[in-house]
């Protein structure tokens, strides 16, 4: 039987197809981001309590960083 | 462990309510079962297995198929059983531990239940609620942009589980306005991708572009000379972010 890794196991290579490069006028490398750009593409690894839901978990995020938006990844009940 | 995802970040967590998670668990067996045993049944536990979803699920109760990857019993004491177990979402751990039990014929509940990991995010660098207060209090008071920076990650880290496709400038904004990605835009990909595989679209600046569905497997897209090879299902990069360069080849489809 083939040997299942989970996807953040897995052994990718990555494979060349073409040349390119790119124009340092337009976008930024994802940690090089000014802060407000940093932000809002920001997620956070939480470790949360047991106490308090995800929901009122990610208002308390929201509040602390001064967003209007946030979701989160699901909560313990669901899969 | 949570991840969250803060403003434009949040159209990305489709790909992580789709990936795979790792969970710690107790089970209780409801008699005595040498650990021997224990771990010699749980071994067959491995790979793909059957499952219904229960009652009180929010998911139609077909019987599906779902894999176990990895699952490790950790210790055994007495009638408890800690173990580790990474699994294909939509797995339900306290329906593992009763369908565990009945194959030891004794049966089984899942007493306790931690997710240890969420795709790329796992509990070894999740961040507590102390310490994201304390660095948010460093940044606000004290104008330390760099306590931030640790706390928070960009949003390509949550997704760094996905296989890649990284494309040309020039068919970046493109991809934005939800055209599907075709051969020519493809500069590099991941090895390993098969059709009806979520993927990635990045820039060369490594930047979320947006998330796909790949048409075709890697070795396809390699070997490509036009033809589409990804289709756009959420796009994250804010169009206009790169100019819409007209190249002189077909970069990409139009939406």
């Amino acid at each position: 039987m083939k040997e299942l890794k989970p996807p953040w196991a897995v052994e990718r290579e990555l494979l060349v197809k073409a040349e390119g490069e790119t124009d340092p006028r337009y976008g930024y490398k994802p940690e090089e981001r000014p802060l407000s750009e940093y932000i809002r593409l920001g997620a956070i690894n939480l470790d949360k309590p047991p106490g308090p839901t995800s929901h009122e978990v990610t208002t308390w995020v929201k509040r602390i960083v001064g967003v209007d938006k946030a979701g989160h990844g699901g909560t313990l009940g669901a899969p | 462990m949570l991840p969250v995802a803060l403003k434009d970040a949040a159209k990305a967590l489709m790909a992580v309510l789709n990936a795979g998670k790792e969970y710690v668990a107790v089970m209780k067996l409801h008699s005595d079962v040498p650990a021997s045993r224990i771990r010699e049944v749980m071994s067959e536990f491995v790979g793909p297995i059957y499952q219904r979803p229960p009652v009180r699920a929010s998911v139609k109760r077909r019987l599906r198929i779902r894999t176990i990857y990895e699952l490790e019993v950790l210790e055994v004491e007495g009638r408890y059983v800690l173990f580790r177990v990474a699994c294909e979402a939509g797995t339900y751990v306290r329906k593992l531990c009763v369908d565990i039990g009945n194959a030891l014929g004794c049966g089984a509940h899942m007493q306790e239940l931690r997710r240890t990991r969420v795709g790329s995010f796992s509990e070894d660098d999740a961040v507590t609620l102390h310490e994201f207060s304390e660095a948010m209090f460093l940044w606000r008071e004290l104008g330390d942009e760099k306590a931030v920076r640790r706390v928070i990650r960009p949003v390509e880290h949550m997704l760094s589980f996905l296989p890649r496709i990284v494309i040309r400038d020039s068919a970046v904004d493109a991809i934005c306005h939800g055209a599907q990605l075709a051969a020519p835009g493809v500069l590099k990909l991941h090895s390993g991708i098969e059709p009806g595989d979520m993927v990635l679209i990045t820039t060369l600046k490594g930047e979320a572009v947006a998330l796909a569905e790949a048409l075709v497997s890697s070795r396809e897209m390699m070997a490509m000379r036009k033809g589409l090879v990804a289709r756009t299902l959420r796009v994250l990069m804010k169009p206009g972010t790169y100019p819409r360069m007209w190249s002189s080849r077909e970069v990409v489809k139009e939406p």
